[in-house]
């Protein structure tokens, strides 16, 4: 592995839970919590979760599969999303997409050999005036060309 | 002397932060007094990052303002756009839903009230629930989500109904390719979203709301929790709202990237902590909503609307429109045009009009092609359609939805199978997996359509009977209405869904 798995602690993630815990629906606002602090939802972090709320280990597993956005496991150290959808592609989003992945090596979702870099799909991110666009983790980019992607990528040290 | 560089997502994408920090920094090495305000987006996005200077005598506008041209900015030598207000693109609109939008600084209150903000609220608060909601009604307004259900009438069955807790639901999961108002007004006027859903929990007897906000949107996320605090802290929400005894709160939720999230019925189980799958209706989310109590689910900008309406009152706001299409609609234009950006007009313009006028045609100088109007499960419109008038029974008439009014303009480059195929695709990635038409028909679809790609013109009939199918038999508009795009680039554009067959015979 090119970087080490981070681990959170038992009473780290029960603390996550707990900040959470008193809202109506807690169960995505502690997921949110758990990725945005960890960088991903750990296994071990499931039952307690699970014991928490009340429900299954199992129904945990479903919602965290069923939204796009929980991982697993870490991705790369900076994460790169580019948009597909409609307005990007009338821009040029989609040859701008392939030869990001071409350069990279990579396939939709992959991340790169030094774990720099983890390469997302994104359909429409609100930039769709400025197209094609682009996030770098929270920054967002517009009117992305195949110049400013190197720059993207090389500022992240892909 | 006062500098306005937006702080709006799409101006910090075309460098608006790096702009704003080097009109401080020289602004600083000449000892120059500023008044630095990071404010909305006026909506011009190809004039991004577009900065205002005001000397006393009006806003002048500039951009897009790079770093270098920083020095002359500020010395006074800098070419301009003139006053920001009478650039034709923003002289022609009729802003009331963004009135403020570009002009204020939206983290500010009084900012926000000094532009005409709370004074619906205030109105709204002499009036009893009954009195809202038929002013509500009496403004024609219409759910600006995608639906274009009569605002009024929804919020009449919540009023109706027997609860302990009534709920406002904010939809702002705006997962439409070539949308972009929500997030606009929540990150340029976010007071205007805060005061709507207090108007609209007044109106219906609810005391909590809660926004759902998509999470490809971080910057809006930021705004919008920072403007609730102040809200708070400042009287607006909470136990006492301005001071009237009335309770209204509430909460920003995060979505998790499931463009389905945005079906009301399946955000209220998200929000609930479940798995975004839709429910079936009834029962409607009126009665058996967020928590199976009466909730309201409106988007964005329909609660944003209602400040207006209150404060100029509904016959003004219905005064504006076209037959059953009352008021304006904040359109966003997108994808390959000159002049991209948000254009707030009056319902009845021609699409036509829109596009070759006020967007100056594409950005390429090449001809249209195809516009696609209301997200990925709009159709396609060709310019020999160009004179149906923006609005809702005007594009049902022609085959098309408004949608959430996103405009995105293709030129002739554009292969019309390839975008079919596309929807399809995506309809397969987002599909919530409840019904077999569209989990399973997407799927086919895709496969479809590389059967026509690869020169197999019998796939074509398959197609249009994939796609009746996917329209009877699913349960929301994903699986429904996937087959307005793919249809219309079908029967607009038969040449993109032919050359393949013909160079292979
Ligand atoms: C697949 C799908 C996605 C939708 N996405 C959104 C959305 O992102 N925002 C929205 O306001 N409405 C969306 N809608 C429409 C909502 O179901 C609902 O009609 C709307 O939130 C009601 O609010 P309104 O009456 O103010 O328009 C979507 C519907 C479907 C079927
Ligand atoms: S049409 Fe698709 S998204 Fe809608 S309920 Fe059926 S399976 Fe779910
Ligand atoms: S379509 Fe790419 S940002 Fe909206």
């Amino acid at each position: 592995m090119p970087q080490s798995v981070p681990q959170p602690s038992v009473e780290e993630i029960a603390a996550l839970i707990d900040s959470q815990i008193a809202l109506e629906g807690p169960l995505l606002p502690i997921l949110h919590a758990i990725q945005s602090a960890c960088g991903y939802v750990p296994q071990m972090a499931v039952p307690m979760i699970a014991d928490a709320l009340n429900i299954t280990a199992a129904e945990v597993h479903g919602v965290m599969s069923f939204y796009h956005d929980f991982r697993e496991v870490p991705a790369g150290r900076h994460v790169v999303r580019i948009c597909r959808a409609e307005a990007c592609q009338a821009m040029g989003g989609t040859a701008l997409a392939e030869a990001t992945l071409a350069r990279l090596g990579l396939e939709w979702h992959g991340t790169t050999a030094n774990g720099v870099v983890t390469i997302e799909p994104v359909y429409c991110l609100g930039l769709c005036a400025c197209a094609p666009a682009a996030m770098v983790d929270d920054r967002v980019v517009g009117r992305v060309d195949a110049a400013r992607m190197d720059a993207i990528l090389t500022e992240a040290g892909a | 002397m006062k500098v306005y560089v937006p702080r709006d997502s799409a101006a910090k994408a075309l460098g608006a932060d790096t702009v704003a920090e080097a009109i401080r920094a020289e602004a600083e090495k000449r000892g120059l007094e500023i008044e630095l305000i990071r404010n909305g987006t006026r909506g011009m996005i190809w004039l991004e990052p577009l900065v205002e200077i005001d000397r006393g005598a009006g806003r002048e506008g500039f951009g897009p303002v790079t770093v270098a041209e920083v020095p002359a900015l500020l010395d006074g030598t800098l070419e301009g756009l003139g006053k920001v207000e009478e650039i034709p693109f923003f002289a022609r609109q009729t802003r009331l839903t963004f009135a403020r939008c570009g002009v204020t600084d939206p983290l500010s209150l009084a900012d926000y009230e000094a532009h005409g903000g709370l004074r619906g609220l205030r109105r709204a608060l002499g009036m009893s629930a009954e009195a809202i909601v038929d002013e509500v009604k009496l403004s024609g307004l219409r759910g600006r989500g995608g639906a274009g259900f009569p605002t009024g009438i929804k919020w009449d069955t919540v009023r109706l109904a027997h609860a302990e807790q009534k709920y406002i639901v904010c939809n702002a999961d705006e997962g439409d390719s070539g949308t972009f108002a929500d997030r606009m007004i929540i990150e340029g006027d976010p007071f205007c979203l805060i005061e709507g859903m207090a108007i609209a929990g007044l109106g219906v007897g609810a005391t909590k709301g809660y926004v759902y906000l998509r999470s490809e949107y971080p910057d809006a996320i930021a705004v919008l929790n920072q403007v609730v605090e102040i809200a708070r802290k400042d009287g607006l929400l909470g136990g006492d709202v301005l001071g009237s005894g009335r309770a209204f709160d509430m909460e920003v939720r995060v979505g998790a990237g499931a463009y389905v999230c945005g079906e009301e019925t399946s955000l209220l189980n998200s929000l609930e902590g479940k798995r975004g799958v839709v429910r079936a209706k009834p029962p409607l989310p009126a009665l058996e909503g967020f928590m199976g109590r009466p909730t309201v689910v409106n988007n964005v900008l329909s609660l944003a609307t209602v400040p207006v309406v209150f404060e100029k009152g509904a016959e003004f706001y219905a005064g504006f429109g076209l037959g059953r299409s009352k008021g304006t609609m904040p359109i966003q234009i997108a994808g390959n045009v000159k002049r991209g950006g948000l254009y707030e007009t009056a319902f009845g313009l021609p699409l036509g009009e829109l596009i070759e006028d006020v967007a100056g045609g594409t950005a390429s100088g090449r001809p249209v092609k195809a516009v696609q109007v209301g997200g990925p499960l709009g159709a396609y419109f060709a310019p020999s359609q160009f004179d149906t008038p923006f609005g809702y029974e005007e594009f049902d008439g022609a085959g098309g939805l408004i949608g959430h009014a996103g405009v995105v303009v293709f030129d002739d480059t554009a292969d019309m199978l390839k975008m079919a195929r596309f929807a399809m695709e995506f309809c397969a990635v987002e599909s919530c997996g409840k019904c077999t038409p569209c989990r399973i028909g997407a799927v086919r679809g895709v496969e479809t359509i590389d059967r026509i790609a690869a020169g197999d013109g019998s796939a074509v009939p398959l197609l249009t009977d994939l796609c009746e199918t996917m329209k009877d038999g699913s349960l929301c508009a994903l699986g429904g209405f996937t087959p307005y795009p793919v249809m219309s680039a079908l029967t607009l554009f038969p040449e993109d869904f032919a050359t393949a067959k013909e160079a292979a015979e």
